[in-house]
């Protein structure tokens, strides 16, 4: 009898103590991975890089999770904000929307507390943290050692990418690298610093990287660190306040003589089968089906609408979103006016063939922008197409997603800024730059009748051109700042600085401030000058 | 884990054997006394009783005739006691006969209050804990349990379920302790702690209970009571007992069923189709175009997709005892249809109860088996607000549309619908198929054995599970309009099982010690639970291409798995029976948490002075009860996230949508994933002071409660520097919240007599909630982070959780009004005078008032005379502000005409703005959302004799939602939206039911 008690208590402690152990767990999820199994082949390998590559293109990994969190998940797109933050704070964009505080890009209002600022940071630190993470584990990976190099190269491009936009966005801000661990507060570095990191990085993976023109579509080779560093160096001023524009033109002489070739016709540099453009020296990858994401999808949709014919100029489904387009500074760059449209012509037709806009006067469109929320008040833009060059569907077709893969840098550039170091007293020659730049201007025209002379050649005229040729491509901010007319009361356009008619705006603005989650965050981050919190 | 269970069913097997062996042994010696126990009132024999010698533990059972013999000593006193029956004790005296008629102990359910892992006196609850039996409960049409409690418990607030079928409806105990985590009460029925997790395709899992099969809520408030609950107790308890049969009861057969009718109240007021011809052409940019978009019909689209709906619920159950095995099984059929077309549920609900108790009454058995079966159809509820948008002056068909006959806005250049349109609210109902069915059972096995050779001690093993099985499809027609973007998505299907196990076992020692006037209580146990659950969703187009390949379907499986183990104690020590403390401890270890935190500490204390006992009272006699109670616990809350491993670090693959291209080749990307090593609970503070009166002779009965609670390492998605992890916000603990306040709850018998009756009970919660902490840092220029997300725009939030400020606080800009009282578009008070647009400027928004009421009050009473009664219950709510964001998002003109080619219904309210733009950040929309719901107001009849004195009958007439008083300008104040709380959006409305019941006694 008395052994019952003793049976029960034995048992009873038998179970107690096994149970305790089933609380040591590992996901059971047929799916779960780590890091030791992706980096087991191959394609794990290259996945966990494609990684790296898309986090500057796509909206996350396709399952709806948002991986910037706070925003939509098509939100933390890092291409779609950085658009919004170098187009919408300047004469050639503003937005319709009723998107939190989306609009106050253009008003230069924006303030520590801007959800869409916050994605850029936090979407270039996530960008940064992992390439740090394939950095510590690609010299397990099941790859050959060449590979281990190149793609451990091609990894801290991308992190060095990310700093140098960094750079120019926000200045002083911390150094994470591969060395990092979670518990780490990081530390903030000045702008100079961050400067110096990216340059010393750059140079030493210079000659890791592959040679010009013989890596992969869609992976860097050394032309994309060239053109970087030549970037970097041509804003240096503005950076770090140092003149480098003969460094300046070292790199950007290289990215010219690397093989890259002008693509014959402009608007094909935009289109969907612009991966077989000779230009374009870092795309960012786009496919219709199967990235359904919102980077250059963002940029068709949300300017096609209010009348345009989207499915032949536009190449997608739908009558899109619509709300994004320019204020009329940006067509009278091109010296065009609201008398140039009509009816029956709604779409630009003027000489130079990079004035791709849309204005349809049936539609109740305004050339002014008097009220900000009203879809019809500025002008079209329709500078990208999800239409092959030939005129045919896309390959990879789908009404709502585009295939055109996103020039961050083409070779196109690296010729205006050769004649922009020129004038910048860098070095080179007039009669080359004069050259680059009618290179560009016989490709809009079609002939010579756009050529200019060597009197034509101003810093003025630079900037002019740079925003005939690159708007809508995410520099103009950039280069704004670059010539001093960002937030200057003498250039102006409309809804600048809070005016309907444009008026400057505080210098300080030239920096976007470090978002106020990541101060309360770290207490290691001061704000940069003029912003409040 | 399995081979526990065996393990205990053979302990338990090998106990009983060996006892019933060492039982037969017991000695014989002195006189023999017999008789035969009876039902005092039916004069039945009853089987099983005890027959116990006092202070001793020799007795006998009564047989199958009630008849019992054993040998006693002259003088001897007999203890007779019965489950359900009034104990008796008894002088033999020199008899040798003692026949003894049991009366019913009709106290007995009221006075014994279930706690967890055990019951205990009412008059001994040191907490602040309120049990609430099925006489109680809201009466009508009720299918899901939180019904039965809404309004009746001070502190707990329900929320009217929204008008959808078997709908969700929430639960609060004394506001929400959490920012992030779960804010839902732990829920216990029948001894096993149900999961917390929304079942896919079930949208209240609390539904596996038939209301009609629940006996008691008992809810458990303040920590003391909750603490041996341990991390997830933090926001309250409720415990669920079924219906049980009773020993030596007779068959008894019921019959409970009812029609009912639910009809649209009220409908969103938006502009008929003539109307809206005039509002097109005075209020379009260019009514050249937008005019040219008009039809020529009048369709009123509410009353398209809303119908009257009836539904209907029958119940039957038989109670009884065979020998001395109560029993109760009972089955539940529910039809309920909701208001919006197409929409219903279709519940059979199975329970089955059985109490056999052994070993004269040693061991006892409690065998509780509950399924259920229902058949979902979730309709499209798109439709509730495509109905208010869609133009009014288009007819329902178009015979020559090629998406099956319905008129649909399409793209003028190719005739494909225009996606960004609204959908025809009727095609979106009718040609999508979104049901499931749903099996679920909950069952345990209580096994409670007193030691013979110590009856003070009890070893009870409870083995439970909880199992469910959801299998889902959502079609949609090939000819849909809204399909034709995404064939792939055409057939859509979900599998879900999840299987929850639970082991309790624990020790009871309680014991009288008279020598020092004490009595003494102790429980101490062991707890496991596993909760697991895998899921499989696929998708794919109606037809394969050539190949046989279903282009863009997808199946992805998911699994997961998560144990709690939990030691627990209790000590009750009652002094003079008057003093009264208990102490308990819970250490709780989840697998969820890293090694290093995985494990918690959740202990409490209380006390309680039954002051109307003292003898400088016990004299009043006016005075029936006083008690002054006073408790201290620590609770937790591990609830915390979707992922069962938020510690462990993991990569995952995009999926084919999200493939990026090298050289023309796609790479499945992989992404390492955020996690916090750091985790762990929640732990909330909480301090209770109450009071319990009782006076003249209990006609009047009440308490009186104060809390104030404390939650620390709060779980908050926050901010996170970014660059190390994989993640800019992490949730992780971080902050604290404050909730306080009190409660009343008052009973009154205004009249009680033979004929008549009226009782009426109220009470009064009030609770103020603040957040103290919410970063890792202190940021003095950190205003919070933004809640509260709107339908309109893409993200935008009208409230914020700051310090200082109660959570979901309204963060808007104040509007600036003209001279007549009008708000001026886009114009907002500049607070920072830093002028140009207003609500450029993120620093003009203003804190402006939140969701939660400032006060409530539930209201309920009964009047009987003779056979007819009648009653009602509703609810006050005082100070709970509403965004109107139906007026804030439809309620503006430039919704009439979208640029790219269709015209919208809007709201009317924009005649009270007259905005062209949206404003959404206006605090023109926030409103008081005070109201008073009659939540039901029921009348009955009883018949006690119909056809012959076996049958007993009663009818009833019961509305339900009767009516609702407020100055709220949208349908409904009452949100039941926990991510949005406060924001009137475009839910399922509440239909007004009328209820007619009937229910037969054999």
């Amino acid at each position: 009898m008395k052994n019952i008690k003793y049976i029960y208590i034995a048992l009873t402690a038998i179970i107690l103590t096994s149970c305790v152990n089933d609380l040591d767990v590992s996901p059971i999820d047929p799916d779960s991975n780590n890091a030791s199994t992706v980096f087991s082949t191959e394609e794990g390998t290259k996945g966990a890089l494609a990684k790296i590559y898309s986090s500057f293109a796509y909206n996350g990994q396709g399952d709806g999770a948002e991986e910037i969190q706070g925003l939509r998940e098509d939100f933390g797109n890092f291409l779609r904000q950085y658009f919004l933050l170098q187009e919408c704070t300047t004469e050639e964009a503003i937005v319709a929307w009723d998107d939190q505080t989306i609009k106050n890009f253009h008003y230069h209002t924006w303030q520590p507390n801007d959800v869409f600022n916050d994605a850029v940071y936090s979407r270039l630190f996530f960008s940064v943290a992992l390439a740090n993470e394939f950095l510590r584990n690609v010299g397990n990976a099941a790859v050959s050692d060449e590979d281990k190099v190149l793609f451990a190269a091609e990894a801290r491009f991308l992190r060095a990418f990310a700093y140098s936009i960094g750079v120019d966005f926000y200045g002083n801000i911390p150094i994470i690298d591969e060395n990092s661990s979670l518990s780490d507060l990081p530390v903030q570095s000045t702008r100079a610093e961050v400067f110096s990191y990216v340059e010393t990085e750059l140079t030493e993976i210079e000659s890791l990287l592959a040679a010009p023109q013989t890596n992969e579509y869609g992976r860097v080779d050394r032309t994309a660190a060239w053109m970087l560093l030549g970037k970097l160096y041509l804003n240096a001023e503005v950076f770090i306040g140092e003149d480098r524009y003969s460094d300046a033109l070292t790199y950007t002489n290289q990215v010219i003589g690397s093989g890259y070739a002008l693509d014959p016709v402009y608007e094909n540099v935009f289109k969907a089968d612009n991966n077989n453009s000779p230009e374009i020296i870092f795309p960012l990858v786009f496919n219709g089906v199967h990235s359904q994401s919102h980077g250059t999808t963002f940029i068709v949709q949300s300017s096609s609408g209010g009348g345009l014919d989207v499915a032949n100029v536009r190449g997608v489904g739908g009558s899109g979103w619509g709300g994004f387009r320019a204020v009329k500074e940006l067509p009278e760059k091109f010296g065009l006016t609201e008398g140039d449209f009509s009816l029956a012509n709604p779409l630009a037709n003027i000489a130079d063939s990079r004035a791709l806009f849309y204005f349809n006067s049936n539609d109740a469109w305004e050339w002014s922008v008097e009220n900000v929320g009203t879809f019809t008040e500025g002008v079209g833009v329709y500078k990208y197409s999800n239409l092959n060059s030939d005129g045919s569907q896309a390959e990879y077709y789908n009404p709502d997603f585009v295939s055109i893969d996103f020039p961050v840098f083409r070779l196109a550039d690296a010729y205006l800024m050769y004649a922009e170091i020129f004038l910048r007293g860098g070095g080179g020659d007039a009669n080359t730059a004069r050259g680059y730049i009618n290179d560009l201007r016989q490709r809009a025209y079609g002939d010579a009748s756009g050529n200019i002379t060597n009197a034509d050649l101003t810093l003025d005229f630079i900037l002019e051109e740079r925003g005939r040729e690159f708007y809508w491509e995410a520099q103009r901010r950039t280069d704004l700042i670059r010539f001093g007319k960002y937030s200057s009361g003498s250039y102006v356009w409309e809804w600048k600085g809070n005016s309907q008619t444009g008026t400057g705006f505080d210098d300080y603005r030239a920096l976007f401030p470090i978002p106020a989650a990541q101060i309360t965050a770290n207490p290691n981050l001061l704000q940069n000058d003029g912003y409040t919190n | 884990m399995k081979n526990y269970y065996q393990l205990v069913f053979s302990m338990l097997f090998g106990m009983g054997v060996l006892l019933i062996l060492s039982s037969s042994s017991a000695i014989a010696q002195g006189n023999m006394v017999s008789g035969t126990i009876k039902d005092a009132e039916s004069g039945e024999a009853i089987p099983g009783v005890n027959v116990i010698v006092k202070g001793t533990s020799n007795g006998a059972v009564t047989d199958i005739d009630g008849n019992y013999s054993l040998q006693v000593e002259e003088n001897t006193v007999l203890v007779i006691s019965y489950v359900g029956f009034e104990t008796q004790e008894i002088n033999v005296g020199s008899r040798t006969t003692v026949d003894v008629s049991l009366g019913y102990d009709v106290s007995q359910l009221g006075e014994v209050v279930v706690i967890g892992y055990g019951e205990v006196d009412r008059g001994d609850v040191t907490g602040s804990v309120v049990a609430i039996d099925s006489d109680d409960f809201n009466k009508g049409a009720i299918s899901t349990p939180q019904e039965l409690l809404m309004g009746k418990v001070a502190g707990v607030v329900v929320t009217a379920p929204t008008g959808q079928p078997g709908g969700n409806s929430t639960i609060r105990i004394r506001g929400g302790s959490s920012l992030r985590a779960s804010n839902d009460p732990l829920i216990v029925v029948d001894g096993v702690p149900l999961t917390n997790k929304t079942i896919d395709g079930f949208a209240n899992p609390l539904a596996t209970v038939n209301p009609n099969d629940i006996e008691t809520f008992t809810v458990l408030k303040d920590a003391s009571a909750t603490a041996i609950y341990g991390s997830r107790a933090s926001n309250g308890v409720i415990i669920i007992t079924t219906k049980k049969g009773k020993s030596g009861q007779d068959m008894k057969v019921s019959y409970n069923g009812n029609i009912s009718v639910g009809v649209p109240i009220d409908y969103t007021d938006v502009y008929s189709g003539d109307e809206f011809r005039q509002v097109v052409a005075d209020h379009t940019i260019d009514p050249s175009i937008t005019t040219a978009l008009l039809g020529s019909d009048n369709t009123d689209w509410q009353k398209k997709v809303y119908r009257n709906a009836i539904s209907t619920d029958h119940n039957v159950s038989v109670t009884g005892a065979i020998d001395a095995m109560p029993y109760r099984a009972s089955v539940g059929y529910t039809n309920q249809n909701g208001m919006l077309e197409d929409s219903k549920m279709e519940r059979t609900t199975l329970s089955l109860g059985l109490s056999p108790s052994l070993l004269n009454g040693d061991l006892i058995f409690d065998v509780n088996i509950k399924g259920m079966l229902t058949d979902n159809n979730f309709s499209n509820d798109g439709a509730i607000g495509a109905s208010t948008s869609f133009d009014p002056t288009q007819s329902v068909y178009d015979e020559s549309s090629p998406y099956g006959g319905y008129f649909t806005w399409v793209n003028e250049v190719d005739g494909t619908p225009n996606f960004i349109a609204t959908d025809n609210p009727v095609a979106m109902i009718n040609q999508k198929n979104n049901t499931s069915q749903v099996l679920r059972s909950i069952g345990n096995v209580n096994t409670s054995y007193r030691l013979p050779f110590l009856p003070e001690l009890k070893a009870v093993v409870n083995l439970g599970y909880d199992y469910y099985k959801s299998e889902g499809t959502d079609n949609t027609d090939s000819l849909a309009a809204f399909s034709h973007r995404s064939p792939q998505t055409n057939v859509k299907t979900y599998d879900v099982l999840g299987k929850n196990e639970l082991l309790d076992a624990y020790l009871n020692y309680s014991k009288e010690i008279t020598s020092i006037d004490s009595k003494i209580d102790v429980t101490a146990g062991y707890s496991w639970q596993h909760f697991y659950e895998e899921k499989e969703n696929a998708n794919r187009p109606w037809l394969a291409d050539d190949t046989g390949e279903y282009i863009g379907s997808d199946t992805t499986i998911d699994k997961t798995e998560s144990y709690l183990v939990s030691f627990f104690g209790r000590v009750n020590y009652t002094f003079k029976g008057r003093y009264l403390v208990t102490g308990t401890l819970r250490r709780d270890g989840s697998s969820k948490f890293s090694e290093s935190n995985r494990w918690g500490l959740f202990p409490s204390v209380a006390v309680a002075w039954q002051v109307g006992e003292e003898s400088f009272l016990k004299t009043v006699n006016a005075l029936n009860e006083l008690k002054v109670r006073a408790g201290y616990g620590v609770t937790g809350q591990q609830d915390i996230t979707d992922n069962d491993y938020p510690a462990i670090a993991g990569y995952n693959g995009s999926t084919s949508t999200s493939l990026y291209g090298f050289g023309g080749q796609l790479y499945t990307q992989w992404k390492p994933l955020a996690y916090d090593p750091n985790i762990k609970w929640e732990e909330t503070t909480t301090i209770n002071a109450g009071i319990d009166f009782s006076i003249l002779e209990n006609r009047i009965s009440g308490s009186f409660d104060y809390y104030k609670r404390t939650t620390d390492d709060l779980l908050n998605e926050i901010p996170v520097p970014v660059g190390t992890n994989f993640a800019n916000r992490v949730v992780t603990n971080v902050g604290s919240l404050e909730n306080q306040g009190y409660e009343i709850s008052l009973n009154g018998y205004v009249i009680s007599n033979e004929d008549m009756s009226w009782q009426i009970g109220a009470n009064f919660s009030k609770n103020e909630n603040k957040i103290t902490k919410l970063t890792a840092f202190d940021d003095p220029n950190y205003i919070g982070y933004e809640a509260g997300e709107i339908d309109g725009g893409s993200n935008n939030r009208v409230q914020i959780n700051s310090v200082g400020y109660p959570t979901n606080t309204f963060y808007l800009y104040k509007q600036v009004y003209n001279e007549d009282g009008m708000p001026i578009e886009g114009l907002y008070v500049d607070k920072t005078g830093e002028g140009g647009q207003v609500d450029g400027n993120d620093l003009n928004r203003y804190y402006l008032g939140n969701p939660a009421p400032d006060f409530m009050i539930g209201l309920s009473s009964r009047f009987a005379y003779k056979n007819f009664d009648f009653s009602f219950a509703g609810r006050l709510s005082v100070g709970n502000d509403v965004y109107n964001n139906i007026a804030s998002s439809k309620g503006l003109y430039a919704n009439l005409y979208n640029q790219s080619g269709y015209l919208s219904n809007i709201s009317t309210f924009v005649e009270e703005s007259q905005f062209f733009n949206a404003q959404y950040k206006s605090d023109f929309y926030i409103e008081d959302g005070s109201f008073f719901r009659m939540d039901n107001i029921s009348a009955g009849y009883n018949f006690p004799k119909v056809f012959s004195d076996k049958i007993s009958a009663r009818v009833s007439f019961t509305v339900q939602n009767a009516f609702i008083i407020t100055n709220y300008s949208g349908l409904d104040p009452e949100i039941n939206d926990a991510l949005a709380p406060g924001i009137d959006k475009n839910v399922y409305p509440r239909p007004r039911t009328y209820v007619l019941g009937v229910n037969f006694n054999f």
